[in-house]
């Protein structure tokens, strides 16, 4: 099957010099969940907004189920919806009436029915009426999934669909993303959140700083991105390591006072029993220890230096 | 796909109007009152004790020139706040990112700022004709002048909604620009009435020529000839298209 998005070649400097996009070239298969990861700054917004017909782009195509977005923009916008990151909404208008005007801003026939399944899935039905300013926040999210998805999109765009967002609702925009998938839409959502990234996906791709540093199945990414460290806080400093803790991935930090010892987080044995009952054996002592998960940043600088 | 998206510009307008229709009787009252004292005030009051002008009645003479006044103010307000809201709220993001083509979009915008114009042009000219007694020679031509004034504004208007930066730049421009130029283009008087040097003055004011026409329409004089006017009204169309072309041409403003 054919991509049902084809980037290539896509790069955006801004008036202000600022280049938000390096050749960017990606595909999107259908009826995927792709979930591009990135920090803030990252170009993950210039990217969602280009292929949305939002920013131009200053080089580069994007083809959206076979219709080029600049030359057949009609064609290619039909197909796609976009869920802003900012909660931009009309504030004295209700959620019936912005979701209609969606439906037929983007030339389809009134379709209340349509309309109605969207409400009642996003549980804005009862709200329908209501000025959406007197809405709480999650809710005006959810009024702006029901505009993007008013003229029934092949393709869905979630900015940032969980930022600022609680842990319950979260979990409904998780469910509802998938329940979207499985009616056969295709979307592609923008995380700066591993974890997001790692329930919702089923291909993730890193940007950084404008640039694509790898995309890849979410299973092989993990692996990469799973990277967890053990610091432990030793009560004598060491010069160096001894032999007898060679199996480990060891490195001595902070003038020989901190151990660390980097695992994978995924796998079934981290291999940390081990390395402390190796050490009480030896009679090394420590005062404390914590574990940290790799940075997205961290992540982005290794990812980076691999490719280099 | 059908090369042209009926119902995105049908979207468009029906929101714009729902707009209206929330503050209609604060749109529709500040106007009606506010010339109701002009009728009062230039008149019956001031009116009275001054001779025809033109062979109109003082308080009829000034009637087009307060309807042409209330539409210049009224569209570029309507329109340029029409545009300006949704960039400022950032729900232009919808608009830009629909099968919607640059000339749909200002028909949309632009077609509904209009309607509301040519709508209170309506109500003040009935109010009018509660104070003075009216006559429209040419109910054809002030039709087309209606229109023509108004669709010209708005677009004027919506320009300026695409330029403005902050609310007080969408205030800016109607004041003190339209306001004074209406004053000094022969909304309360003929601008033969001025002395010679200021009615050459007044030629360089394109006001002058919308009201002339306007008012031609009405009683069938002129300061300036019909045919001028007319062609002085076109080409302000025109070139608010030109401007509105070069705007979604470039992306100014609206996309970077």
């Amino acid at each position: 099957m054919p991509p049902i998005i084809s980037i290539q070649n896509l790069t955006k400097t801004y008036a202000s010099g600022l280049q938000a996009l390096k050749r960017v070239d990606l595909e999107i298969n259908q009826g995927e969940i792709f979930a591009l990861l990135g920090p803030n700054g990252a170009g993950k917004t210039t990217l969602i907004s280009i292929v949305c017909g939002i920013v131009t782009p200053t080089t580069g195509t994007v083809i959206a189920n076979g219709h080029d977005i600049i030359r057949d923009y009609r064609a290619a916008r039909s197909i796609i919806g976009l869920v802003p990151q900012e909660l931009h909404t009309d504030m004295f208008v209700s959620p019936w009436d912005t979701v209609r005007f969606s439906r037929g801003l983007f030339g389809k026939a009134p379709n209340p029915r349509h309309l109605e399944k969207v409400l009642r899935d996003l549980s804005l039905w009862d709200k329908r009426d209501d000025r959406i300013m007197t809405l709480s926040g999650g809710m005006k999210r959810r009024v702006l999934i029901a505009k993007a998805l008013a003229h029934e999109p092949q393709i869905l765009f979630l900015d940032e669909p969980t930022a600022g967002v609680d842990v319950e609702l979260r979990r409904d925009m998780w469910a509802l993303v998938r329940g979207l998938r499985e009616s056969g839409v295709t979307i592609i959502l923008t995380t700066h959140y591993i974890e997001e990234a790692e329930e919702m996906a089923d291909r993730i791709g890193v940007i950084s700083k404008g640039e694509l540093i790898v995309v890849e199945e979410k299973a092989a990414l993990m692996k990469k991105l799973g990277k967890k460290q053990l610091t432990l806080h030793l009560q004598e400093p060491m010069s160096e390591i001894p032999a007898a803790l060679a199996e480990w991935r060891l490195a001595l930090r902070n003038g020989g006072c901190d151990l660390e010892y980097t695992f994978d987080g995924h796998e079934e044995r981290t291999g940390i029993p081990s390395l402390l009952k190796r050490l009480s054996d030896l009679g090394i002592g420590f005062r404390d220890l914590n574990t940290a998960q790799s940075s997205l940043e961290e992540i982005f600088v290794s990812l980076v230096s691999e490719r280099a | 796909m059908s090369p042209f998206n009926g119902r995105g510009v049908l979207a468009i307008y029906l929101f714009e109007m729902s707009r209206f229709k929330r503050t209609f009787w604060q749109s529709l009252v500040a106007p009606v009152i506010t010339t109701s004292l002009y009728f009062i005030v230039f008149g019956a009051a001031i009116g009275s004790r001054m001779k025809e002008v033109d062979g109109v009645s003082y308080g009829a003479f000034i009637v087009p020139g307060l309807i042409m006044l209330s539409i210049f103010t009224e569209s570029l307000n309507n329109a340029s706040f029409g545009i300006y809201l949704p960039r400022f709220t950032g729900t232009i993001y919808e608009v830009l990112s629909a099968p919607v083509s640059p000339p749909e979009m200002v028909l949309g915008y632009v077609g509904a700022a209009a309607t509301k114009s040519m709508l209170l042009g309506c109500v003040i000219l009935a109010t009018a004709t509660l104070f003075v007694p009216m006559k429209i020679l040419h109910p054809g031509w002030m039709v087309a002048f209606l229109v023509l004034t108004a669709a010209t504004f708005c677009l004027f208007g919506f320009i300026l909604g695409v330029w403005a930066d902050g609310f007080e730049q969408l205030q800016f421009v109607p004041m003190l620009v339209i306001t004074p130029l209406t004053f000094l283009g022969g909304a309360f008087y003929s601008i033969d009435m001025l002395p010679d040097a200021w009615r050459t003055f007044s030629l360089f004011n394109p006001v002058v020529y919308l009201i002339s026409g306007f008012r031609w329409a009405f009683y069938g004089n002129a300061d300036v000839a019909v045919g001028v006017s007319l062609a002085a009204t076109l080409g302000f169309l025109l070139v608010c298209l030109g401007v509105a072309w070069w705007i979604f041409r470039t992306g100014y403003r609206l996309k970077s």
